[in-house]
């Protein structure tokens, strides 16, 4: 298990690409420790290979060189379903563009997960549980809403919903308000602070200074390496920004 | 992954489409209907033809007279002569397995009762004909042995012949007079219907073959010997037995070729149905290629949509999907669409045959077996077809599918 709450452990890892003849070594060398409970915003230009570090988080991909523990387990050398049921059991996912399955409802679409779960949840236990989850992102009563029929905040928020809906032991989110405008950007920002303050760990990919700063640790990545890994200092809390966006007339 | 849960998957996503999942099925549906309805059409010949040879009777052996080479012409099957009314009698007494034996003269001949007059078919039989050809009378009584003894004067008439000799008028107790020669008609025969060669067998005049000869054909000679046992088993030894006996009857030697012709009633219809076998394969082979066009349709939808769903396949594998279970997805959709697109093409095909015989009167047969193969073939075409588009799928990586735009 994971020893002084420590989820995630990279261990010097690499990750080296080969396209026909050329090598790109996207990640070279990171070492770092993201703790339970800890908001972690990757920073970087396009490139920097925030990415690729999200997608060896993520256990989307395997490193070259180098170990990933994940809540104490190394899971850099598993196959394919073996990673697969790790995402399914410790990780959730958020994506820039929700990636929502159309024409499907949002419970639906938050009950996905459990459907390739080893849970053998009755189907009442399952839309009992997706309600719920649905519930404390906000979207109670919108359950047999498709997308098409929602907002782009309110598909992010089925989204986290989905992400949720397993009880992850971390919360990738890549880009989350990439598409989305300023405001519903701090409405999701609200979201993934208050679980954060559940006690959620939160990693997250962002270019954009301002979202990275309701983060509680921003990590700037420069050609595959950490460049820089500290504490917010002034953190943003997305209640007082929304209350400020309220009085703008 | 729960097996009901990749079900409702499958099924929600054919939902979604309505449309394209019809359409896709159309050509499982067309193609099974073709060969249900093709093969139908095939049996039904089959079995029509196979209903003309049983009316020749059960395990019958025919006996033709041979040809015989005179000054170098050959004078075909049936006219040289050569079985003699002692030949029946002897398969009669000596062939073990025979329980009927029939002389066979024929000849055609202008009848007349009356004012009407009419050109028939006249057989020379005994009494036995009718059992092996299994050809009641309808009405009036048969001649007996007495009458084939003493040549006697009597016949019986086909269907048709009494039709066309007495009209409406019951034939029993009439005169017929054939080449000249009064013939007291004693029977009516139950109609018969066409013969595999298509001719009348109701057309026709049957009378004892000692009266035949005598009275009306002339000639010391049969034209054949019906001979009918008791099993279908019987039938090659009968045969084997009836040849031997009449070459050592004929004295022919070995080495020589026999002058008579010994066929049995399942050489007979074998090659009968020959042709609508051959037919039934045929439609059958031409309907199936709809089939694979069928099959080649499913598995196009399916590569569409895989291609198109590829950021779904993405989210399904980001969160937890192994690739065993997108395999399974794709595969139960096509299977899916396969097997309901056959369940409707049997429908569909049944109905066709239907209206087949209805309405253009074609004589068709549905057969079980073709169903059930219809059926399973179908679902093997959605397996085969589905399985390349869905493995695509089950191999993509979920970064890559994630990404795709």
């Amino acid at each position: 298990m994971a020893e002084n709450g420590v989820v995630v452990r990279l261990e010097d890892v690499h990750k080296t690409y080969h396209t026909g003849e050329v090598e790109v070594h996207a990640v070279r060398g990171v070492s770092l420790e993201i703790g339970r409970g800890e908001f972690v915003a990757f920073m970087g230009s396009s490139g920097s290979g925030k990415s690729t570090l999200m997608n060896l988080l993520g256990c989307l991909d395997r490193p070259t060189e180098g170990r990933y523990l994940l809540d104490g387990d190394d899971v850099s050398g598993l196959d394919r379903d073996q990673l697969a049921d790790i995402r399914n059991r410790k990780l959730g996912f958020v994506f820039q563009s929700f990636n929502l399955l159309a024409r499907t409802s949002a419970l639906e679409n938050v009950e996905l997960p459990l459907l390739y779960g080893e849970s053998r949840l009755t189907n009442a236990e399952l839309h009992a549980r997706a309600i719920q989850v649905l519930a404390a992102v906000g979207l109670s009563g919108r359950e047999d809403h498709h997308p098409s029929q929602l907002s782009g905040g309110q598909q992010q928020r089925v989204a986290i919903a989905r992400a949720l809906i397993n009880n992850p032991e971390v919360v990738l989110a890549d880009e989350p308000t990439g598409n989305l405008d300023s405001r519903t950007s701090t409405e999701i920002m609200d979201i993934f602070q208050k679980l954060n303050d559940r006690g959620i760990t939160i990693v997250m990919v962002t270019h954009e200074p301002d979202i990275a700063a309701y983060a509680k640790r921003n990590i700037v990545m420069r050609d595959g390496a950490v460049q820089s890994d500290r504490a917010v200092t002034q953190r943003l809390t997305a209640e007082s920004e929304m209350r400020k966006l309220a009085a703008l007339p | 992954m729960r097996v009901d849960s990749t079900f409702k998957i499958a099924f929600r996503a054919l939902r979604r489409n309505k449309l394209r999942s019809v359409l896709t099925a159309l050509g499982i549906i067309i193609g099974v209907g073709a060969v249900i309805a093709m093969v139908s059409i095939g049996n039904g010949a089959k079995a029509q033809v196979e209903q003309q040879i049983a009316s020749l009777g059960e395990n019958v052996i025919l006996i033709f007279s041979g040809s015989v080479t005179s000054s170098g012409i050959r004078t075909g099957w049936g006219n040289a002569g050569t079985l003699k009314i002692e030949d029946a009698e002897a398969i009669r007494r000596e062939v073990p397995g025979v329980i009927a034996v029939s002389e066979e003269v024929i000849s055609t001949s202008q009848v007349s009762a009356g004012n009407q007059n009419w050109f028939t078919r006249i057989y020379g039989e005994s009494p036995e004909y009718f059992d092996i050809r299994k050809w009641p009378l309808s009405d009036g009584a048969n001649f007996t042995s007495q009458d084939v003894r003493s040549a006697n004067k009597v016949c019986v008439i086909g269907r048709t012949t009494a039709s066309q000799v007495f009209g409406s008028e019951s034939p029993i107790g009439q005169i017929l007079r054939i080449k000249g020669v009064p013939f007291l008609v004693t029977g009516v025969l139950t109609a018969k219907g066409l013969s595999p060669q298509g001719t009348d067998q109701d057309d026709i005049v049957i009378m004892p073959y000692t009266s035949a000869m005598k009275r009306v054909i002339g000639g010391s000679t049969l034209r054949g010997i019906n001979v009918q046992v008791a099993t279908p088993n019987d039938l090659a030894p009968a045969q084997q037995q009836i040849t031997e006996l009449l070459r050592q009857r004929h004295n022919i030697r070995s080495g020589r070729d026999d002058d008579f012709t010994v066929r049995n009633q399942q050489e007979i219809a074998e090659t009968a149905t020959a042709t609508s076998r051959v037919m039934t394969l045929l439609l059958g082979a031409i309907a199936s290629v709809s089939l694979v066009v069928g099959g080649i349709g499913i598995m196009n939808i399916m590569l569409v949509s895989v291609t198109e769903r590829t950021r779904e396949i993405g989210v399904r594998l980001a969160v937890g999907a192994h690739g065993r279970d997108i395999l399974t997805q794709f595969l139960i959709e096509a299977v899916t669409l396969s097997v309901i697109g056959g369940a409707i093409g049997i429908l569909l095909g049944l109905g066709a045959s239907r209206m087949l015989s209805v309405f253009a009167h074609w004589p068709t047969l549905i057969s079980i077996p073709s169903i059930i193969a219809a059926f399973f073939v179908s679902a093997a075409v959605g397996i085969f077809f589905g399985f390349y588009p869905a493995r695509e799928a089950a191999r993509l990586d979920p970064i890559e599918a994630l990404r795709y735009e």
